[in-house]
């Protein structure tokens, strides 16, 4: 080692030395560093991974679906309704007729209600669909059958239960053949839906029962619109065009003009994807920048720390100085220690956070996802959080005066 | 070695309080041999601290010359006097100023931390173990300041000042919170240093202590009253 190495390493170990003779405070001292990196670490984990949770979800839709809302406007950007819902089923089934991008067209209504059966009750999403909406949505059956076309045109009193209304409702499992009522109304119970399985939002997609749409329009909500028509579009790759047919057809069908507003609106599952990736972002910076405010929190608290113990020890600076220290040897000795207790309280943060982020993932049963990104991100943060609120302390401390300093009192 | 580890000519320090000029320094010539031990007297205020100060390279003089060891340091900046501080001269001050909650070794130890030489650790605690046997703390190395009495305390801060084999030490009031014991004993330190060669300045307000010197210089209202040698009082051998 040349002596100037040789110098700055005694230095630190005079830094590293203030630190172990006075554990206490340095230890409070790094509790703001180390509660900053882990909140930093908990949140972003937090945000990225219920962001992917989301992705998968909208993923499971599959890469060719198409949902189409009436009733829509394109003001801004943001979705109005109109009140009264403008789609038929005509409309749907023209679609299947002339879109030759399309593969499968599903009308579709939803509304909630109390399904009741023998003596359990249990309140679930009932959705109204056609014959082909579980092609659309890749969902096969555990049980039974999904009704036929011609159970829809007949508007039949059956309906198929997602998993989690059938634990609830017949917890021996015996579905099957059951009769159960929706709104007083009698259905008899044609099948079960596989289980989807990891409800990654916390929202249970088995939490759901379907029964034609004609029923349902009829029978449960008296309204002779329906509210979505689910599309899928024969390829991946033609989901595009698929929607450049759907719009001509619609637009002829409701005498909407080229150019015009429509009166209704599609979302790919991509648009779903990116505008949700885009919510989702929203999210992650805001409980990141949450994270980063009491990460600042920290260093101010470092800097107050480091600038009492600058006080406290002036007599120090000034035997230092007396003796021969120059100003920059006494700026490092202070940076040093303000930047080793911000590192440590961020690798202890780091620990923490990672730990933190499992507890949250077991207990609460949320998605977590802890990032090399996000580590090494706080982790760099709290180094320059410790350079950059230690310099001042230290540069003060190196302007000292050595016949003042030796002065104080 | 040249004759004059000590040259001033004319030193002048003014401090500028508000409107008013504090003239702590008025004009202060004076040499100093190499191998001299010089007392400073003077009352409160006349100016003696100030003149240690420019002595000792802490602070700059308002006008006049200095030459120590035939540089001229009156004009140096802020880090060529700390390097001057370090290499040069050796502080002993009334109040210790040893590290808290450091050793002795340590505290003897620090001003090579800063000084340019690449002692290894092996060299450095070397050295700092013989400077501590020469003021008679054999023994003591591992003991911290609140462990030590006062007259032990100021032997590891004159062991200090002598690591770095500095051209003169300069002791502000080193007996002024010793009892009259152990004050003589820290005088005999002085003595026995200077019979090897070390050139000692000294401030006292204590006459008896200022008999131990060979030259005793009076200071007043920023200037040498008077400047005379004489027979040295030996300390009687008491370590
Ligand atoms: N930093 C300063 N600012 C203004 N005036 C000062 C300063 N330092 C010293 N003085 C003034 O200079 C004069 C000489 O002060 P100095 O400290 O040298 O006296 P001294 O001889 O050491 O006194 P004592 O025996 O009490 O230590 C005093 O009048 C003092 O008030
Ligand atoms: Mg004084």
């Amino acid at each position: 080692m040349n002596s100037s190495t040789l110098r700055l390493w005694n230095i630190t170990k005079v830094g590293l030395k203030a630190i172990s003779r006075n554990k206490m405070r340095s230890s409070l001292t790094m509790l703001g560093i180390v509660i900053g990196v882990a909140c930093v670490i908990a949140m972003v984990a937090v945000g990225s991974g219920a962001s992917k949770a989301i992705q998968a979800n909208i993923n499971a839709l599959g890469s060719n679906f198409i949902m189409i809302f009436p009733g829509a406007s394109t003001t801004g950007g943001a979705r109005i309704f109109t009140g009264q819902s403008t789609l038929t089923a005509d409309d749907a089934s023209a679609l299947k007729v002339e879109c030759p991008a399309v593969r499968y067209v599903s009308a579709g209504v939803r509304t909630g209600g109390q399904i009741v059966a023998a003596e359990l009750n249990w309140g679930t999403q009932i959705m109204g669909s056609d014959v082909e909406w579980p092609l659309i949505r890749e969902w096969n059956l555990s049980q039974g059958e999904f009704f036929t076309e011609a159970e829809v045109k007949a508007g039949a009193k059956a309906v198929v239960l997602g998993q989690t209304v059938v634990d609830n409702l017949f917890p021996n499992g015996e579905a099957v053949g059951q009769i159960v009522r929706i709104k007083n109304v009698p259905f008899r119970v044609i099948g079960v839906l596989e289980q989807k399985g990891g409800n990654q939002m916390g929202q249970d997609q088995d939490d759901t029962a379907v029964v034609p749409y004609t029923t349902a329009m009829k029978r449960l909500m008296g309204t002779p619109r329906i509210g979505i028509i689910y599309v899928s579009a024969v390829a991946p790759d033609r989901v595009s065009e698929a929607m450049e047919q759907i719009d001509g057809v619609l637009r002829q069908r409701q005498r909407i003009p080229p150019g015009g507003d429509a009166n209704f609106m599609m979302r790919s599952q991509e648009e779903i994807a990116s505008s949700a990736s885009q919510m989702s972002k929203t999210l992650s910076t805001l409980l990141g920048s949450v994270a980063a405010i009491s990460l600042l929190v920290g260093g101010i608290g470092i800097m107050n720390i480091m600038l009492v113990s600058v006080t406290e020890r002036t007599r120090e600076i000034g035997v230092r100085m007396a003796i021969g220290a120059k100003g920059r040897h006494v700026l490092l000795q202070f940076l040093f220690e303000a930047i080793a207790l911000s590192i440590a309280g961020g690798l202890i943060g780091v620990l923490l956070g990672a730990g933190v982020s499992k507890l949250i993932a077991k207990f609460a049963g949320w998605p977590v996802d802890v990032s090399m990104g996000s580590v090494l991100l706080a982790f760099g943060f709290s180094a320059a959080i410790g350079i950059f609120f230690g310099f001042y302390p230290a540069r003060k401390a190196s302007m000292l005066d050595p016949i003042d300093a030796l002065r104080y009192e | 070695m040249r004759d004059h580890v000590i040259e001033t000519r004319d030193l002048v320090k003014v401090y500028q309080m508000g409107d008013t000029e504090v003239r702590a320094l008025a004009g202060v010539s004076l040499v100093i041999g190499q191998g001299e031990l010089v007392a400073i007297m003077g009352a409160s205020g006349s100016g003696k601290s100030t003149l240690m100060n420019i002595l000792g390279c802490l602070d700059r003089p308002t006008s006049g010359t200095y030459l120590l060891d035939g540089v001229d340091v009156s004009g140096l900046d802020r880090n060529a006097r700390a390097d001057v501080r370090n290499s040069k001269i050796g502080f002993v001050f009334q109040s210790f100023n040893l590290l808290a909650r450091t050793s002795t070794l340590e505290n003897v130890e620090l001003p090579l931390l800063y000084s340019e030489s690449t002692l290894q650790q092996r060299e450095r605690h070397e050295r700092a173990r013989a400077a501590i046997a020469r003021v008679g703390l054999d023994g003591r190395e591992g003991h911290y300041p609140s462990q030590l009495s006062g007259g032990q305390q100021q032997r590891v801060a004159i062991a200090r000042s002598l690591i770095n084999d500095p051209a003169i030490i300069l002791a502000d009031e080193p007996t002024g919170n010793l009892d009259s014991v152990t004050s003589e004993e820290i005088m005999a330190l002085f003595q026995e240093l200077n019979d090897n060669g070390k050139t000692i300045i000294l401030i006292t307000h204590e006459h008896d202590i200022a008999q131990h010197a060979k030259r005793i210089v009076h200071v007043k209202d920023g200037r040498i009253l008077s400047d005379e040698r004489h027979e040295q009082v030996r300390v009687r051998g008491t370590r």
